[in-house]
């Protein structure tokens, strides 16, 4: 299975992790600051800067643009809950 | 001027400004969390301008048929313009369903945030949701000869709340902010019972967790020419409503001066059966010093009160709690300061767990979650030790100490895990 590697900045733990993976399942595992709150992508409470790679993961839904966009999001920033990585290096940190 | 409770007409506040809200004396808890000896108000308002009439915020739904009688006489429904919604929690949107079935053509202002919100109070009426028109900062709406001019002042105490100002009078529609609860037929500050306590009470409880958003706010109201603050709940503050003002940023900000502030600090709280968890805080505490620009405390819960520990938290850059197991389970006290978070911000802070156990020691693991469930970063495993933790244990609870103490200070070592290492 193709592997990526995502960085927690805040914590300085970088992951090694399956493509397909969200920003979710491993930020909660390794105890990294990202907050969560709805978890469906409703809530915008994980907000997350992607400070590096943002190429590496899926586009974002539908849903998860519109939220970002009602919540006024700056550029480079996704839910955590809803991004998906595809492979590569990704760098981030909470919002 | 007859009291507000006695009457169903409505109360001017200002030229061509009435008060249509109602009165709940009889409530004697809010949301569950809160404490109403003598009730509270939901307080709903008319601007009448040249060219429109506003509507700034509705009722809780059972005393919609109060405020619909007190707004009928001051206003046809077919001249409102505009709708404002400062926060849309059900205590201040009951109404609006029926308002926007009676007044279809009035154009919703509300915070960008409060749109998914509007949504989703809407969805059981089946109707589609009005035309709305998101606002921030310094955005207006003219009534004619009157502005109203709006504050996006989030988390006061929803991500949706705002504050809506009335330019040529100087006043201030500001939703929950300065409101409190408290029931009192004659409305205004200068005229109520003694409402003080009322005022601190609910700011502990409501504003207290979100008080950076609270000096956001001030900052944006205090340039403001305040003549009258006209809050969501509780009485309408003519008299010195700066002193209200100033109260706010008083209770925002800590008492005294924190001598640690240059430093990041690190809370380290325990209880102990037999000395042994003690020993175990001690040696954290001490690893943890090890690391210059951290400041350690070190605080047994046997000898406070949770009030107390609260104030500490929510100060603190970082937490560590230690627990004995006791039947697979952490030790009351922990859990009693573990509950009493929700009135402070504790998200984003570093914690961490540890403890002595003589069976089974569950009890780290359970604090971890809690922490994680309080939205802190936990990104060191906590400690768990066999009963008396010898000398090379103690050296490990020094390490956690300074793990910790690296986190708060940014000078961790970056770690590189796989995933399916993780639990």
């Amino acid at each position: 299975m193709p592997k990526a590697k995502v960085t927690f900045q805040d914590i300085a733990v970088s992951v090694t992790v399956p493509a397909g993976t969200r920003l979710i399942e491993v930020s909660e595992k390794v105890g990294a600051g990202i907050t969560y709150g709805c978890r469906e992508g409703e809530c915008c409470t994980c907000l997350t800067k992607v400070v590096s790679g943002g190429e590496n993961l899926a586009a974002p839904s539908v849903l998860e643009d519109q939220v970002l966009k009602d919540n006024m999001a700056p550029r480079g920033h996704r839910l955590a809950c809803q991004a998906q990585i595809i492979g590569g290096e990704i760098v981030v940190r909470p919002a | 001027m007859p009291a507000a409770g006695l009457t169903d007409r409505a109360v001017e506040i200002a030229p061509g400004v009435h008060w249509v809200g109602a009165l709940d004396p009889h409530l004697r808890n809010f949301d569950i969390i809160l404490k109403t000896a003598n009730g509270t108000s939901y307080n709903s308002y008319v601007v009448r301008g040249e060219t429109g009439v506003a509507i700034v915020d509705t009722v809780k739904e059972e005393f919609a048929d109060t405020f619909f009688a007190r707004l009928e006489s001051v206003a046809r429904y077919d001249e409102i313009s505009v709708i404002v919604l400062n926060h849309l929690e059900p205590d201040h949107s009951g109404a609006l369903p029926e308002l926007l079935k009676r007044a279809p053509q009035a154009r919703v202002y509300l915070s960008s945030r409060a749109q998914m919100m509007l949504k989703a109070l809407l969805k059981p009426t089946g109707e589609k949701a009005p035309e709305y028109i998101p606002v921030t900062t310094d955005d207006e709406v003219d009534l004619g000869g009157r502005t109203l001019r709006f504050l996006h002042t989030p988390y006061l105490h929803w991500p949706d709340t705002q504050c809506t100002y009335l330019v040529e009078d100087g006043l201030l529609f500001s939703g929950d902010v300065f409101g409190c609860h408290f029931c009192d037929a004659r409305l205004f500050n200068d005229m109520a019972g003694d409402f003080r306590f009322s005022f601190e009470y609910y700011y502990a409880h409501i504003m207290r967790p979100f008080r950076e958003y609270v000096l956001d706010a001030i900052a944006l109201i205090e340039p403001l020419a305040i003549n009258l603050i006209a809050p969501a709940h509780g009485p309408i503050l003519r008299h010195a409503p700066r002193d209200y003002v100033h109260r706010y940023r008083e209770l925002a900000t800590p008492r005294l001066f924190n001598e640690a502030r240059s430093e990041k600090t690190l809370v380290v709280f325990y209880i102990s059966a037999y000395g042994n968890t003690r020993r175990m805080a001690e040696a954290l505490a001490a690893g943890a010093e090890r690391i210059a620009g951290v400041r350690v405390s070190l605080y047994d819960l046997e000898g406070g009160e949770s009030g107390i520990f609260t104030d500490l938290i929510e100060e603190a850059d970082g937490l560590a709690f230690g627990s004995p197991t006791i039947n697979a389970d952490a030790v009351k006290p922990i859990w009693d300061v573990l509950s009493s978070l929700t009135t402070v911000n504790v998200k984003g802070k570093l914690g961490a767990a540890f403890g002595s156990y003589g069976w089974s020691g569950e009890a780290v693991r359970l604090i971890e979650d809690r922490l994680r469930g309080l939205k802190l970063r936990v990104p060191v495993d906590g400690l768990r030790i066999k009963l008396v933790p010898d000398n090379g244990e103690l050296d490990e609870c020094r390490q956690l100490g300074e793990s910790l103490a690296r986190h708060l200070t940014g000078q961790m070592e970056n770690r590189e895990i796989d995933m399916a290492a993780l639990a």
